[in-house]
């Protein structure tokens, strides 16, 4: 919530902040900017990049000031650490009173740190105690324990610096909240402060040096490039395999009555039904291997690249077939000249939805069973809380995924100029 | 010979619930190597499916077609076709699109090649052959589909409304481009139009069609496009017999509308 809060805090600043500055600058005059109606004319809508830079910015900021990173100034507060102590009053069974002291040292998990000291000379029946607890964590003191006649009916501890406990009671101290338990001992939290835990969401740069080890060593014995590279793999071998059958196929169905009569039954029935929805049958019949995954990509790409290679097929314009005909054209070569050209700009479209389905199925998939590729590291690192690489691996699924379609929309423009101008 | 003779033609489509429609009800004709027809009429009297029995993509269902002596069966480059728009292949250029019939013919690209470059100087594209079709403006499409279908050397020339989706000063331009090729070519030309203006302008011969069933309400001989050939067409439009003749003729088809418009009245 107080990040959400914050985020729409740092989007209206940045807006304010441009809004004052742009109005300072020197104005261009192109063609949108002198538009006066602009509020409901979507052609004079664009993206502004400051805005994305910022955007992104901010995401990082906010992902840094929760996690106490190195790369961001400004930190929420942290958890405390360091050295802290309180006193506690007891009373014995005779109805003597006396203070303790209790030492505590709150270390990073991991570091090794020594147990605190505490002074030797101890007056009265209770005894100074010390005690060893990692931030974010909280720990039992059991005071009694080594206090003279601590075990004896009638002992209790009544106070924490001067404010009166009891059993089930919660008192703050310096730099944290101590509650007693109903037997007596005490439960010791040091403050959490607002930060994130690393176990929870480690800091930027613990994901990136994550990535360094990872394309260094590996994960689980296979190369980052390898784990990354067979579930494109995958991907590649089932859109490749689905489209040379899904191609043709939407040709027939667009070209003859019979196959369209055939397969529209099996194409409109099988096109709404999610492939994640295959997946328990192909791993029944194929099993968790390559073929299984592959099969289940060339599903998924199947149904979509038929379905816009029939689109393209319907969608050529009769005069144009016509006009071949009338110039001499046989039909194989209307097929090659006129209708094949005439719908790729359509089993474009199809393809590049068909490659982010493959890509969201893949990561799937692996996420259910595999033995390496992306979606596999990362369920394999949430079983041992390595949050870091969780979160590396969904970030490089979403590069690769929007790199895909990046590659994608360029082979189109490069391959079929004349889409959307006919 | 050389003629194209449209012998009875009748055609006749079922209609899934039951009942008919008569397209076209024995229209007889008979064109002369040469000639340029203009056909006219309001929506529904057939012209379009007139001419698409002529171009061979429908079988009439009664009387038959002949070019030269032989009956037409199915489309042949013998009979080239203009459309309206967007028959040009836009994944091509230009110059591809107008060597299209050569070369699925077959024929070697070293023989097309200057028959290419006449055409394109011939419809005034000489500096657009490496252009893509998008890249081109209306008017200068159809110029392209003009030359696309004189490449081919067809005895027939079979035009769909070429020039109905241009604007009123480009279709100008071009309705002086097509007298012009008729005159240079001599080619036997079918032109399909809504607009009373260009049928008396282009028409050699002109024919005016009458819907429901669809046949030849009228026919005349005119003397405005041998004038009109090489000449601003403008100064046609100025002479008097024009002026009558497009009063006749728009009246005419005045009174197929209303009628039309009355049956359906009644009906409702």
């Amino acid at each position: 919530m107080i990040v959400f809060l914050l985020y729409v805090a740092i989007f209206a600043a940045a807006f304010g902040l441009y809004r004052v500055w742009e109005r300072k600058r020197h104005h261009l005059h192109d063609f949108a900017s002198l538009k006066t109606v602009t509020f409901g004319d979507e052609s004079a809508v664009s993206p502004n990049r400051f805005a994305s830079v910022i955007s992104i910015i901010a995401l990082f900021g906010i992902w840094g000031a929760f996690t106490g990173s190195a790369i961001t100034p400004l930190h929420v507060p942290g958890p405390f650490v360091g050295d802290t102590s309180f006193t506690y009053t007891a009373r014995n069974a005779a109805g003597e009173t006396d203070d303790a002291t209790v030492f505590m040292r709150v270390y990073r998990v991991g570091e090794d740190v020594p147990l605190p000291e505490t002074s030797a000379d101890q007056p009265g029946f209770a005894v100074d105690d010390a005690l060893k607890i990692g931030a974010w964590r909280s720990a039992l003191a059991r005071p009694h324990e080594n206090d003279i006649g601590g075990e004896d009916d009638g002992y209790s501890i009544i106070a924490i610096d001067g404010q009166p406990i009891a059993p089930d009671g919660t008192v703050r101290f310096s730099d944290g909240e101590v509650t007693m338990t109903s037997k007596g001992s005490l439960s010791i939290k040091p403050d959490k402060g607002w930060q994130m835990e690393p176990i929870w969401l480690p800091a930027p740069e613990a994901v990136v040096s994550r990535l360094v080890e990872i394309a260094n060593d590996g994960y689980k014995n296979v190369s980052l490039w390898n784990h990354l590279g067979s579930s494109l793999g995958r991907v590649v071998a089932g859109f490749v395999i689905g489209s040379i059958i899904g191609i043709p196929l939407g040709y027939a169905m667009g070209l003859s009555n019979w196959f369209r009569g055939w397969f529209d039954p099996i194409v409109e029935f099988m096109r709404p039904v999610p492939p994640l929805a295959l997946i328990p049958l192909i791993i029944i019949w194929f099993g968790i291997g390559e073929q299984g995954k592959v099969i289940l990509l060339f599903l998924a790409a199947l149904w979509i690249m038929t379905i816009s290679a029939r689109a393209g097929v319907s969608g050529v314009r009769i005069s144009k077939v016509h006009a071949a005909y009338s110039l001499g054209a046989s039909k194989w070569q209307i097929l090659r000249h006129v209708i094949v050209p005439n719908s790729l700009p359509e089993i474009f479209t199809g393809a590049r939805v068909a490659m982010g389905v493959c890509w969201g199925t893949v990561v799937a998939a692996e996420l259910v069973a595999a033995d390496r590729g992306a979606g596999m590291m990362i369920v394999n690192a949430s079983k041992f809380q390595l949050t870091d690489i969780v979160i590396l691996g969904i970030i490089l699924i979403g590069i690769i995924g929007y790199g895909i379609d990046i590659l994608m929309r360029m082979a189109e423009k490069w391959l079929v100029p004349w889409k959307g101008r006919g | 010979m050389g003629n194209l003779v449209i012998d009875d033609l009748s055609m006749r489509f079922d209609l899934p619930n039951g009942g008919s429609v008569q397209a076209l009800k024995n229209v007889s004709l008979e064109l002369a190597k040469g000639e340029l027809l203009a056909v006219l009429g309001p929506s529904g009297c057939g012209k379009t499916t007139l001419l698409n029995i002529v171009a061979g993509f429908l079988a009439p269902t009664d009387g038959k077609v002949t070019l030269n002596g032989k009956t037409v069966t199915g489309p042949g480059p013998e009979r080239g076709m203009v459309f309206q728009q967007g028959a040009l292949f836009e994944w091509m250029n230009v110059r591809r699109n107008i060597s299209f019939g050569p070369d699925m013919a077959g024929r070697p690209a070293a023989e097309t090649r200057p028959v290419v470059e006449n055409l394109l100087r011939t419809v005034g594209l000489q500096d657009f052959g490496d252009k893509m079709i998008y890249e081109l403006s209306g008017g200068m499409q159809q110029r392209v589909a003009l030359a696309r279908c004189l490449a081919n050397d067809p005895d027939v020339i079979l035009m769909d409304e070429p020039l109905g989706a241009l604007d009123a000063l480009t279709r100008e331009k071009m309705q002086g481009l097509v007298l012009k090729l008729w005159k240079e070519t001599g080619k036997t030309i079918i032109l399909i139009t809504h607009s009373v203006e260009e049928a008396l302008l282009l028409g050699e011969r002109l024919l005016v069609m009458a819907p429901r069933p669809g046949r030849i309400h009228k026919e005349y001989n005119l003397p405005f496009a041998e004038m009109g050939v090489g000449r601003d067409l403008r100064l046609v439009k100025k002479e008097r017999e024009f002026a009558e003749r497009r009063e006749e003729i728009l009246g005419m088809i005045w009174d197929m509308e209303e009628e039309i418009m009355g049956r359906q009245e009644e009906t409702a």
